[in-house]
């Protein structure tokens, strides 16, 4: 069964990408997920507070207290090639390149476009296939209007875009008052692929110690169906490659994914949960399912049931909540 | 090490191209020192630690010696080890060389002897410090190397950055080929930390001076199996003598061996150095001979007085040892009359000081013996000290002792520099004599360390050497550093001159004077250092035409009567805009060189610009891009002032002391904290060393932006607040209401919820004037509102706000009466009730060490004795002007003393032994004269339980008691039982040091003391590092954290002292973290204290040299203890002998991994950055001990997990 497709013109033997997760932290790791046969790896975000965090608190450490006291110029020694988040992070690019076959592709996760520039350019230079760009932000500031926070997130990516010459993917929320408007721009930007979508990592509260409290969940396959929604819009309308992350865990949610629009199938939390292995179980049993189902190749499927091609239009519009909703009526 | 242009033209290489650059004396020797050697053994000690760090860094750089080796530091456990290593080093033939100074040199001394009487090529270089005596002194002077003259080493004296340079090569190439060690020095701090342009020997220039056939033959003499021979040998009254004498030609050639590498490298240089060399009038009557800075600054005026037609000259001494006299007879001018010599020393009892001394003999072995005098008549020579302790001797003090030499007779010994109104011994000094040449330009700025105004100047000079260097310009930069460390003010001393600058003191009248903090001109007399016209740049947070009317009275009359041109810059909004928080140090340079416009404003800015990229570049861009922006924007927020005709100020500049401190604080104490001290005549000083106690209340240093407010409505009344806060800022009080009547309007209190002390009320205070800023209180703080969580019962608000108010409320607080000791409940939140004897410290803010000295002197203040190391503890415990340890208001608390660093365990153990004494003394006297005592008084006061409070307090009694019955007893027992009485009550001996002494140089009498057996209790403040000096390494720094002589990490474990306390089954060990579990402090230290035999607490302390802000400190020591990095655990003796385990652990296995420790501090981190790949080998290394440890803990406990018992409640319940 031919199970290739393209995504952020990349050639990829099947849709199945390893998400940017701790099993993509190490070149081991990227090596386990490749041999386990991921279509290409993406690689944990440099993220941009974390650049800006390590600068800031070595000044303070390094240099602030220096100068103070006479028998303590300093207190801390400067050791010889001490690198950076954004070195190390380069470095394990260009390990991870040379260690697989697979395309690699790295990310970046920032809020603004300042100082991103310079670490797209070094990861393409690392030798990565592809850039993602997760430009999370949560917009609490209620003076902020929703029209300035796309600009500054089509603004980001178009420098990002204009900077590098590899592959740019947006990885998106799904809270923007028109996101097929802002994808739109996006593709305008020349944006080469969209991610759909994040997801944030919302806090908890202590309830004892009246504290927030991050916490980590992974994904269920609870959250597939709006992704699949938007899949389906954003397919029937843009050229640019959609792949989808969040949800999908079983053949039959990748299905769901291709069929809506999905040229790229990222996994992260099945992975955490089942090992790198089952990207060969979702491959295997793709393969069948096409089979089964009696279609020639992934690409009579991909898209097939999007807002243009679907029998039923509708049911990505405002009648299908209409009916849902009188389907719901005692 | 500047935090601007961190060494960076540094690089002899590169500078030899540029033929100059601008470094301290330290670098200035180290650069040579590290290119001819393989080897460099080293124990750190102020004011040399940064050659030896230098030396480190840059072997740790790859940077290589002549030879091609990148020569290997090794950090010692003392000096004394350090000298060992470097003499057997020697002996197997490497090229090998140190640092020292003062203490650390007095430790050489022993292998100094075998050194030089073996004939072996070496070279020390010292950082002249003075030696301890009456107090510890971090300056220079030269009471450290004259403790050295009778070694055998030779001597030479450097008195400039240049000469230091130059001479660690002369030393090195003429003890190659003398075969006589060389001492090399230069004074401490004022060559070793002054920059100044310097032209450095390039290789090639360096290596001629080597003879490498000498280098062979050093070589050749080692001891090797190969060539077998035997050294250090015994010897025999019948050989010893005659094989001393053997050596005599080695020494007698040396000098000529120093003259010939003086000639080379002036062939190679043009600089021309002799053994002495003399400057002045050819045909001088009056002649000031000496050695070092001094002779600098002797020059400076001489060349004045020369030009104003005074024959008068100085003879610099570079040679000291071998002295050579010939070249001094024949330096002096032939018409010398009459002579001075100035030694930086002193030496009780002797005839004269040492150089005095030699010059004389020198002298007058030449009038008697010469065939042909060079002198008509023997000169007159006097003896005098100056300088010690790095006192400023300066122009008119030469011109003191010239006009000395002129007087009818000369006094035969004098010092000069201070007003000696007990022996009457000083020259009267006339400070008109001031003013430097105008060519000179002259800046002075005050600022504080955390705003980086040193590392910015230190950059200035770089910069203005860099561009004025084609022209012949020099700089130099000298900078005054606070004695405390939270709130640090530093004083710069910038000179920028088209000729060499000699000017070894500090600068009088400057032409631009700079105040980057407005609170400084309240504090100090600012403005004395501006000449008449001079530019006054101010950093004010205020708009331009707003400045003046901030000024106090002092300040706007200086500014008129010196017509002063004034300007400003709100830095600090600047620095806030550009996200650089307090750092306004590249704005206030870029003001400096636009009004001082030394050189063109838009060059320096450019070089400016390269080294903020060239020091942050690198491991900080976004901290690159910031100082850029505020360096775009500091010229368009620079405004001259408009100064009116008069002044309009309606306030005087605040007191430094208030007018109620005791009579010795206004005379004394006030001065030297108004920075008068200098002018404080002799009789002003006890003799001994001897100072009251508590004198850091009067200091009000205001030094925090914001200060904590307290809720009582939120608050859980826990204490914890007092218990962390490292400056005793926060205080915490239980009162009478009846007591409150008079309370300031908004002094605060609420019912107090327990039930101890009656219906009484509770608060908490906050000194604000002290406090400063750390927000630890703030982070303990359990209690939070309920419907506004973020509000908790301590909040940081505006100082500004807050202090009127809260100074008069901590006044009223003070004045309430304090608890009864007897009364208080032992627990650890109770304990916070005690009076802290400890308070308003200079420690660090946030510091880890403090907080557990101020709970010993809760604990056990009014009856404790303290021997303290040398080291952070004794200097914000000892380190004047004030002195935080106070008497309570029975006049009772900590006596305080600090020998040394390596022997403060035998010095606290002395302590005990006479402590005992006197109890034994007393005790046998009460039972002489029982018979005359009420029975019941006799028996209790010698059989007494004193095991608490209340036991202490009886016996109290019971000695007021017997002294009250002694009166009526006319007997010499009883005046001899009154004068000791005091000591039947149970004293407290407190051995504290931090990890240097307890685990490194002080080990040794460590280990002695607990193994004596007597009753002491050691505290070691284990900070992991050697934090006073700098964060060197030790054998308490954890495996896997990087520090200065360990910048791969330590690969080691860090040594478990608390196991090999263990070990000897009588020592009362415990493990502590205040910020983990208080109530096991506590626990710990008050079973240690009861426990008669030695105890050992290890205290686990945060400090500034591991590399994160100390507001995380408590969670620091919770994740330390979390991730098993510092398991508590008490062992207790007293368990053994009731047959239960000795150990009981105090917290549970390890919950959290130890990375969630080490990734939130530095000195881990940078391990990781540098080799991720080693820093995970030392992590699973770590994780491995961690593990171990805790097995061999447990099962030494006999159980897995923690137990549950008293000591691990939370306070707060």
């Amino acid at each position: 069964m031919d199970l290739s497709t393209r995504y952020c013109g990349l050639a990829l033997p099947h849709p199945f990408v390893a998400g940017a997760s701790p099993l993509s932290e190490t070149t081991e790791g990227v090596k386990r997920l490749a041999d386990a046969g991921a279509a290409a790896v993406v690689l944990p975000s440099l993220f941009e507070e974390e650049v800006r965090e390590e600068q800031l608190a070595t000044a303070a450490a390094f240099d602030f207290p220096s100068e103070s006291f006479g028998e303590a110029l300093t207190y801390l020694p400067e050791p010889p090639g001490m690198a950076t988040v954004a070195e190390r992070h380069v470095e394990r690019i260009a390990a991870a390149k040379a260690a697989v076959d697979v395309p690699v592709i790295a990310s970046l996760n920032g809020t603004t476009d300042a100082g991103w520039l310079e670490h797209a350019r070094a990861i393409e230079a690392a030798g990565a296939d592809a850039l993602e760009l997760n430009i999370y932000f949560v917009a609490t500031d209620p003076e902020e209007p929703g029209s300035a926070v796309e600009d500054r997130v089509v603004a980001a990516a178009a420098h990002v875009r204009r900077a590098v010459t590899i592959p740019v993917a947006v990885k998106l929320s799904p809270y923007f008052s028109s996101l097929a408007h802002l994808a739109g721009r996006l593709e305008a930007a020349g944006i080469d692929g969209l991610v759909l979508f994040n997801r944030f990592f919302q806090p908890d509260i202590d309830i004892e110690a009246l504290e927030v409290v991050p916490r980590l969940r992974l994904s269920d396959p609870s959250e597939l169906a709006l992704r699949l929604a938007w899949l389906g819009i954003l397919s029937a309308r843009l050229r640019t490659s959609l792949a989808v992350t969040g949800g999908v865990h079983t053949v039959d949610d990748a299905v769901k994914a291709l069929m809506s629009g999905a040229d790229a199938v990222q996994t992260v939390s099945a992975l955490l949960r089942a090992g790198p292995h089952h990207l060969s179980v979702l491959r295997a049993g793709l393969a069948r399912w096409l089979a089964e189902h009696e279609y020639d190749s992934l690409g009579q499927m991909k898209g097939s049931m999007n807002l243009r091609r679907c029998p039923d239009p509708a049911a990505y519009q405002r009648q299908n909540y209409r009916r849902m909703l009188h389907s719901w009526r005692p | 090490m500047a935090p601007l242009d961190h060494g960076a033209p540094a690089d002899a290489r590169s500078a030899a191209t540029t033929r100059t650059i601008a470094v301290d004396g330290n670098e200035a020797v180290a650069m040579v020192a590290h290119r001819l050697n393989e080897i460099a053994v080293l124990y750190p000690i102020t004011p040399s630690s940064p050659m030896g760090e230098l030396a480190d860094d840059w072997s740790a750089h790859g940077r290589e010696n002549l030879w091609g080796r990148i020569p290997e530091i090794v950090e010692m456990q003392s000096e004394a080890g350090a000298a060992g290593a470097c003499h057997g080093a020697l002996q197997a033939g490497a090229l090998v060389t140190t640092f020292t100074a003062s203490q650390g040199l007095l430790l050489m001394i022993p292998n100094m002897y075998k050194i030089a009487g073996e004939l072996t090529p070496f070279v020390m270089h010292v950082a002249a410090r003075t030696v301890a005596t009456h107090a510890l002194s971090i300056f220079g002077d030269h009471s450290d190397v004259m403790a050295c003259r009778q070694t055998g080493f030779a001597m030479l004296a450097s008195g400039s950055v240049q000469e230091a340079h130059d001479f660690a090569a002369i030393a090195q190439a003429a003890s190659l080929r003398a075969r006589i060690p060389f001492l090399h020095f230069f004074d401490g701090f004022r060559t070793s930390h002054e920059i100044a342009r310097l032209e450095p020997l390039d290789d090639e220039t360096l290596h001629a001076l080597i003879d490498d056939e000498a280098v062979a033959a050093h070589r050749a003499r080692a001891l090797t199996p190969d060539r077998p021979v035997v050294r250090g040998t015994a010897q025999n009254p019948d050989t010893f003598f005659q094989a001393r004498e053997a050596a005599n030609p080695f020494h007698d050639a040396c000098p000529g061996h120093v003259r010939a590498a003086m000639d080379a490298l002036a062939d190679a240089t043009g600089r021309r150095y002799g053994l002495v060399d003399y400057v002045g009038d050819p045909e001088a009557e009056r002649v000031v001979v000496m050695m070092g800075s001094g002779a600098e600054t002797a020059h400076e005026t001489v060349d004045r007085l020369t030009a104003a037609g005074e024959k008068v000259g100085v003879l610099k001494v570079r040679l000291y040892r071998p002295f050579p006299a010939e070249d001094l007879i024949a330096a002096l001018p032939a018409t010398t009359r009459r002579i001075a010599v100035l030694d930086r020393t002193k030496e009780p009892g002797a005839v004269g000081e040492p150089l005095f001394l030699d010059v004389t003999a020198a002298l007058a072995e030449h009038m008697a013996t010469a065939e042909a005098p060079r002198f008509a008549a023997m000169p007159r020579v006097t003896g005098g000290r100056y300088g010690l302790s790095g006192k400023e001797f300066d122009p008119p003090m030469v011109k003191a002792v010239f006009d000395a030499l002129a007087a009818e007779r000369p006094p035969a010994r004098f010092t000069v520099g201070i007003t000696d109104d007990v022996t009457g011994l000083s020259l009267p000094v006339d400070a008109t004599f001031g003013g430097e040449p105008e060519d000179v330009y002259r800046a002075v700025f005050y600022g504080l360390g955390s705003d980086g105004t040193v590392g910015a100047n230190k950059n200035s000079i770089k910069i203005i050497a860099a561009e004025t260097a084609r022209t012949g310009g020099h700089a130099q930069g000298y900078f005054v550093y606070d004695s405390r460390k939270a709130g640090a003010v530093t004083v710069s001393h910038l000179r920028f001159a088209p000729r060499p600058i000699r000017s070894a003191y500090l600068i009088g009248e400057a032409q631009f004077v700079a105040c980057h903090q407005m609170a400084l001109l309240e504090r100090y007399d600012v403005l004395a250092h501006a000449a008449p016209g001079a530019t006054l740049l101010l950093n004010a947070p205020h708009a331009a035409d707003a400045v003046w009317d901030t000024l106090p009275t002092e300040v706007q009359e200086a500014i008129l009567a010196k017509d002063l041109k004034v300007w400003t810059i709100d830095a600090a909004a600047v620095a806030k805009e550009a996200g650089l928080g307090r750092r306004i140090n590249t704005i206030m340079q870029t003001c400096f060189f636009e009004l001082s416009r030394i050189v063109a404003p838009e060059v320096a800015i450019g070089r400016i610009r390269e080294a903020i990229e060239k020091t942050y570049g690198r491991k900080s861009p976004e901290i690159v891009r910031r100082n850029r922006s505020a360096v775009d924007r500091a010229l368009d927020h620079l405004y001259r002032v408009a100064v009116p005709k008069a002044p309009s100020a309606t306030r005087r500049r605040p007191p430094p002391v208030p007018e109620t401190a005791p009579d010795f604080v206004q005379r004394v104490t006030a001065a030297m904290l108004a920075g008068h001290g200098d002018g404080l005549p002799v009789s002003a000083f006890p003799p001994d060393g001897t100072w009251p106690t508590g004198t850091a209340q009067f200091e009000k240093r205001n030094i925090a932006a914001e200060i904590p407010v307290w809720d009582p409505a939120v608050c859980i009344q826990c204490n914890k607040c007092a218990m962390v806060c490292p400056h005793a800022a926060v205080r915490v009080k239980v009162a009478d209401p009846a007591a409150l009547a008079e309370a300031p309007a908004t002094f605060k209190h609420v019912p107090y919820r327990g039930k101890e002390f009656g219906e009484a009320a509770y608060m908490v205070q906050v000194a604000p004037e002290d406090c400063t800023g750390c927000t630890l209180c703030v982070a303990v703080c359990p209690a939070k509102d309920k419907a506004d969580p973020k509000h908790k019962a301590l909040e940081m608000a505006p100082h500004a706000d807050l202090v009127a108010p809260e100074r008069e409320n901590f006044a009223f607080f003070l004045d309430l009466p304090e608890a009864d000791r007897a009364a208080v409940p032992q627990t650890a939140k109770h304990v916070q009730l005690l009076e802290p004897l400890f308070e308003f410290s200079g420690a660090c803010s946030g510091c880890g060490e403090t907080p557990y000295i101020k709970l010993m002197t809760q604990l056990f203040g009014d009856r404790a004795i303290v021997a303290n190391a040398t080291g952070c503890s004794s200097i914000y415990g000892g380190n004047l002007p004030t002195t935080p340890y106070r008497a309570d208001r029975h006049g009772r608390g900590p006596a305080w003393s600090n020998s040394l660093f390596e022997d403060n365990a035998e010095f606290g153990l002395g302590m005990r032994l006479a402590v005992d004494k006197a109890m034994e003394s007393a005790q046998a006297l009460v039972l002489a004269l029982a018979d005359r005592l009420d029975d019941a008084l006799a028996t209790g006061l010698l059989t007494v339980d004193q095991h608490d409070e209340a036991g202490i307090a009886a016996q109290r009694e019971r000695v007021a008691a017997l002294r009250a019955a002694l009166a009526g007893i006319d007997d010499p027992r009883a005046r001899a039982l009154d004068a000791v009485a005091d000591y039947l009550v149970r004293k407290s001996v407190w051995i504290v040091g931090g990890d240097g002494w307890a685990y490194d140089i002080g080990f040794g009498g460590v280990d002695h003391v607990l193994g004596l057996g007597r009753d002491v209790n050691l505290l070691v403040l284990d900070t992991e590092v050697y934090s006073n000096t700098g964060g060197q390494q030790s054998k308490a720094t954890p495996l896997g954290a990087a520090a200065k002589f360990a910048m791969a990490g330590r690969a080691i474990p860090k040594k478990d002292l608390g196991m090999a306390a263990m070990a000897y089954e009588h020592v009362y060990v415990a493990r502590v973290a205040f910020g983990a579990k208080d109530a096991q402090t506590v626990k710990a230290f008050q079973e240690a204290e009861s426990y008669r035999g030695p105890s050992l607490i290890i205290a686990y302390s945060p400090c500034i040299a591991h590399g994160y802000d100390l507001a995380h400190g408590l969670d620091q020591q919770k994740a330390a203890v979390d991730s098993g990095h510092w398991p508590l655990f008490r062992f207790d003796p007293r368990r053994l002998a009731a047959g239960q385990k000795p150990l009981q652990l105090d917290c549970g296995p390890p919950r959290i991994p130890l990375s969630d420790y080490t990734r939130n501090e530095a000195r881990y981190r940078m391990v990781e950055r540098q080799d991720p790949e080693r820093w995970k080998m030392l992590l699973k290394a770590a994780e491995e001990d961690v593990r171990l440890r805790w097995d061999l803990y447990s099962y030494m406990a006999g159980f897995s997990e923690a137990p549950a018992d008293d000591a691990t409640a939370p306070a707060a319940d």
